[in-house]
């Protein structure tokens, strides 16, 4: 258990955080509109007059993107509601067409689940999931473009988002840096978010509050639409050591809404939320009740894909893996295709530390990601093949790998093209060493009087003039012969 | 000869098949009305005689060729709260400026798809509410009827008075309009024509300006209750475009009006014999249950005991929904625009302009009674009112098969008579609200004329789904009543 | 419940409706008139009984996740009071 505390003129202050992550549904249309969801296109190519608040448009949703709440519900051991509504939220805003975002605020598609997070000491901790609800994204303001105007691009408009809000369960920037984590980890295993966070599929508004030991909750801000996993954990550091200047001055946190500024790293009140709302929910009359069956349901959970903690307990249970190895390996469901590719039929600890060794720090190397990997996974099979049949010394093969990263070829052609192949020819390897001897008869003399430490000097001898091609074990093992 | 202004929508039809007369003269003649009599009624906010004229050469060319179909050069009116492509669509307010909408309502596309022609954009209340077209930036309607002896000017009911008023003096064979408390069912009444609003659900509200979401619904109004049912039939349909339409096949209405009521028994609601209800109405109330009698069906005394509480829970639900749906007018994507010192100026100045007072009341109302801290008092309360409104009604189903009752409370009365009080106003729906509260179809057909002269109708509700039983009570009504009066300002004959 | 010019203005504001101060008395006479009417609502003895939202379907349907809309950006953008190139324009809004 992290034990994560801040140190105020008055004593020693807790930290009480909550998140509210806005996730980004996998859909190819918007959640009440068959318009576009792809990321980047043109301004207001991918809007239709329903996501654009025209007169007479009305709503028809999108039942994927049902289904995908209900996977993401499923994966947060989470209530799915059979019977659920939708609401309007009623604001004023430049990027909200409508007037009002559809949302579900009385009775959300799921209600609580719990997740646990990892943490850096290797423990782990349950974090309650209050509810997931759907609802529609607003558009885009752009105020840089112009010295006096904003620029609205409805094009994301009405896209499904999944709001998940969490208890306030969290204790410390590395906790809620880990439950991001393990959230986004969650969602992209499911495929209902791709968590990309810079192009805005994920967001999260940070909930915060301080306390004194053994209090209640005090008053809590809500820090707005922080972007990546960095910032989230950078922003609950900085506001709750704003608030605790506050308490600690005399005066009151006052509950509102806050931008973190990334390059100062300090929070500040959003003047565009100074109003306090009024969002006049009620239903929304243009769409009846959501009600889903259990059968449907069901038929969802038995075609969820294995989820990151069953998938990290195999890899310990039926692999022999650390958790630590289990655990990074499944970080990224890319990464962990790629790993199971690569041990399938194979030794599955050689293959994690082939994968988490050489082959993470060549793609660190070269800058790629694993999906953008020159090496696939096929050819790194094929490598550790070569290893194992004695074709290549795991030093030869840590050097193909290399090559391998820069030319993305196979490693058999590579061993073919440059000669790499290790020699077990044993009357080439007794001729080297033939040679090495002649070459050092002084040695050999005091070797065969005791001095059995040269024994690595003629190893090294042998192989250097073999060019490290001599298979390790067969040198060993001659040299011992040949020299008695 | 009749005159072709003169025709019923189903005589006219029937002419255009015999080849009696050409759709571009029929489309010719009601616009040559319009041109003489739309600059004293105001029955039209846009009249499109190219695109009419276009439609109806059309039609000749489809007829022709044999391929007429249930329209096939009828010309309309078009209540401008239906978007039309390409047309200007008002709604009776300045808010939408010059507003054209892209896309076509599905209601007046599937009237298209069956050769219909659209002579213009009917006048109404501004969004819809209202229910003397008082309220519409275009300036208000002139009821083609008069007092007898008095020439001062009466209103055509609202909030679809254009479409009604169009109707009556003959400057349409038929229009569309919408009803969300009343609005086809009252001007029908007040302008001697039939009208009826369907079950919640039966006509897709896609591309129609929405006042209130959950209890809007389109439907025709004519000059008999055959028509009305022909025009309903290529109205009504399921549209996946709508998430609250109904998936439902549309039944032959127009085989319905001729069924007659023998063996039904309707209802006669004690609660609907409001206090000051004039003795005329309720005269002809007593006649109606006679004629039905007299027809063969069994009259019912029953009960609808919320009845009393439906005008202020329709005030409650209406103007929360209208809050919210013209939120969207805010001067950014469409309409006009009043700059301002910021965005929330822009907002502030643009919806002030834009909208008239009526309007700007329902939103503040609306917006009040949504508010935190008031919501479960008002809204909720309402709406919990409104499903005992309906559970009266479904517990009548038990006992009846329609329920017969006045349309209105009075006759149509004179320009600014009730303006200056808005509850006066809103005391014209308290016959016609709790069907668009429970969702049930309701008609208003005329039977008969007060001692000056005006038309003054009755209403037949029935069970959701079931407009079949109210077009045949309607018709038998129809048939009986023999009603021929005709409005003093009309169509030369 | 009765409003008090206070709220009416702050209605005022949450529905983005800009009401002079000249007019404040009469609406607040109108308003107060219309939810004194509404008020006998109250009497209504609604215990348990389950609000109703709307009328219509009793359950959503469910539309399929295909791409059949959008890609209308010109005809999005042609009724805009004000637009720059291919975006809608505003006054500037300050976050």
């Amino acid at each position: 258990m992290s034990s994560y505390t801040l140190e105020g003129s008055t004593g020693t202050w807790e930290v009480v955080i909550g998140l509210e992550v806005h996730a980004q549904v996998t859909s190819e249309a918007k959640l009440f509109s068959g318009a576009a969801t792809t990321f980047g296109a043109e301004p207001n190519s991918q809007v239709s007059f329903i996501d654009a608040g025209f007169p007479g448009m009305l709503p028809v949703i999108n039942g994927e993107c049902v289904a995908q709440a209900v996977r993401t519900g499923l994966g947060l051991n989470a209530q799915v509601n059979l019977w659920s509504r939708f609401d309007r939220k009623n604001y004023f805003y430049a990027d909200l067409p409508q007037g009002y975002q559809i949302s579900q605020f009385a009775f959300p598609i799921i209600g609580t689940g719990q997740i646990e997070i990892q943490l850096a000491d290797g423990s782990t901790k349950l974090i309650g999931i209050t509810r997931l609800h759907l609802e529609q994204d607003a558009g885009k303001s752009l105020h840089d473009q112009h010295p006096t105007k904003s620029y609205i691009d409805l094009n994301r408009s009405g896209v499904a988002l999944m709001e998940i809000v969490s208890e306030p369960d969290l204790r410390s920037p590395e906790e809620a840096g880990a439950y991001l984590t393990k959230l986004r980890q969650i969602l992209r295993y499911l495929g209902t978010c791709d968590g990309n966070m810079e192009q805005g599929s994920l967001r999260a508004d940070v909930n915060v509050s301080v306390r004194k030991a053994g209090e209640g909750f005090r008053t809590r801000c809500e820090v707005k639409n922080v972007n990546s996993i960095r910032f989230v954990m950078q922003s609950v550091e900085a506001e709750a050591r704003r608030q605790i200047e506050v308490w600690e001055a005399g005066e009151e946190v006052v509950q509102e809404t806050r931008l973190f500024d990334t390059t100062r790293g300090v929070t500040r009140s959003m003047r565009s939320k100074e109003d306090a709302h009024d969002y006049r929910y009620f239903p929304d009359p243009d769409l009846p009740p959501l009600v889903i069956e259990q059968a449907w349901v069901d038929q969802l959970k038995a075609a969820l894909p294995e989820l990151p903690d069953a998938r990290r307990a195999r890899y310990v249970g039926d692999f022999g893996l650390t958790p630590y190895d289990a655990h990074v390996l499944t970080l990224e469901k890319e990464t962990a295709a790629f790993y199971e590719t690569v041990a399938r039929g194979r030794d599955p600890k050689v293959a994690a530390n082939w994968l988490t060794g050489d082959f993470f720090a060549g793609l660190n190397r070269t800058g790629h990601s694993i999906g953008e990997s020159p090496v696939t996974a096929a050819h790194l099979g094929e490598l550790l093949d070569l290893i194992a049949d004695s074709t290549l010394s795991g030093k030869l093969a840590k050097e193909v790998l290399e090559v391998m990263f820069e030319t993305g070829k196979a490693p058999g052609i590579l061993v073919e093209e440059r000669g790499l192949k290790q020699v077990t020819d044993t009357g080439a390897i007794e001729a080297v060493i033939d040679q090495v001897m002649a070459a050092n008869a002084g040695k050999v003399e005091e070797y065969r009087s005791g001095k059995d430490k040269l024994f690595g000097f003629f190893v090294g001898q042998t192989m250097k003039a073999m060019q490290g091609k001599g298979n390790p074990t067969l040198v060993n093992e001659l040299l011992k012969t040949k020299l008695g | 000869m009749t005159a072709p202004t003169d025709y019923t929508l189903a005589g006219a039809r029937a002419a255009l098949a015999r080849r009696e007369i050409s759709a571009t003269e029929l489309t010719t003649a009601h616009l040559d009305a319009v041109a003489a009599l739309n600059p004293r009624l105001n029955a039209y906010i846009t009249v499109t005689p190219e695109a009419a004229l276009a439609q109806a050469a059309a039609a000749d060319a489809a007829l022709a060729k044999g391929e007429g179909r249930a329209l096939t050069g009828i010309p309309l009116a078009i209540k401008d709260l239906f978007c039309t492509a390409g047309i200007r669509t008002t709604a009776a307010s300045k808010i939408l400026g010059d507003f054209k909408p892209p896309y076509e309502s599905t209601v007046t596309s599937q009237l298209l798809r069956d050769g219909a022609v659209f002579l213009g954009k009917a006048n109404l209340d501004e969004f819809a509410m209202g229910s003397s077209n008082e309220s519409s930036a275009f300036g208000g309607v002139e009821n083609p009827w008069k007092r007898q002896g008095d020439d001062s000017v009466l209103v055509p009911g609202g909030s679809s008075g254009g479409s009604a008023a169009a109707v009556a003096a003959r400057l349409a064979l038929g229009a569309t309009a919408t009803d969300t408390g009343g609005s086809i069912r009252q001007p029908a009444a007040f302008c001697g024509v039939v009208g009826i609003k369907p079950t919640y659900g039966r006509c897709s509200r896609f591309g129609i300006v929405a006042y209130a979401s959950s209890l809007d619904q389109a439907g025709p109004v004519a000059r008999t209750v055959e028509d009305c049912a022909i025009l309903l039939g290529s109205m009504a349909g399921f549209d996946p475009k709508d998430s609250t339409s109904a998936d439902r096949a549309v039944p032959d209405f127009a085989a319905a009006v001729a069924r007659g009521v023998k063996g039904l028994r309707i209802g006669i609601p004690r609660e609907y014999r409001v206090e000051g209800l004039s003795l005329e109405i309720d005269a002809l109330w007593r006649q109606g249950m006679d004629w039905l009698k007299a027809e063969g069906a069994t009259l019912v005394d029953i009960s609808l005991p919320h009845t009393k509480y439906a005008l202020p829970t329709y005030y409650i639900v209406a103007p929360a929904e209208a809050s919210s749906n013209l939120a969207r007018y805010d001067g950014v994507r469409f309409g006009i625009r009043e700059e301002g010192a910021d965005l929330k100026d822009l907002y502030e100045r643009s919806r002030a302009a834009g909208f008239g007072p009526e309007v700007t009341r329902r939103i503040l109302i609306g917006t009040y009674v949504l508010s935190a801290g008031y919501y479960d008092a008002y809204y909720v309360k309402a709406q919990q009112v409104r499903a005992l409104i309906k559970r009266d009604f479904d517990q009548a189903w038990g006992q009846v098969d329609a329920i017969l009752t006045p349309a209105t409370p009075t006759a149509a009365f004179g320009r600014d008579e009730t303006q200056d009080d808005p509850v006066a106003m809103y005391l014209n729906d308290v016959f016609t609200i709790t069907a668009n509260l429970a969702g049930i179809p309701g008609m208003s057909v005329p039977a008969g004329l007060d001692s000056k002269g005006l038309p003054l109708g009755l209403q037949i509700l029935g069970r959701p789904f079931d407009e079949e039983t109210v077009f045949a009570v309607g018709g038998a009504i129809e048939r009986v009543a023999g009603f021929t009066a005709t409005p003093s300002v009309r169509a030369a004959a | 419940m009765s409003l008090d010019t206070a709220t009416v203005r702050r209605v005022a504001s949450l529905a983005r409706l800009r009401v002079e101060e000249a007019d404040l008395p009469r609406l607040e006479t109108e308003l107060n008139g219309i939810l004194g009417w509404i008020e006998q609502l109250q009497a209504a003895d609604t215990q348990g009984v389950e609000p109703m939202a709307g009328g219509g379907a009793e359950k959503l349907r469910l539309r399929e996740d295909r791409v059949t809309d959008g890609g209308i950006q010109q005809q999005v953008l042609a009724n805009a009071p004000d637009r720059a190139d291919v975006f809608f324009s505003v006054p500037k809004v300050v976050e």
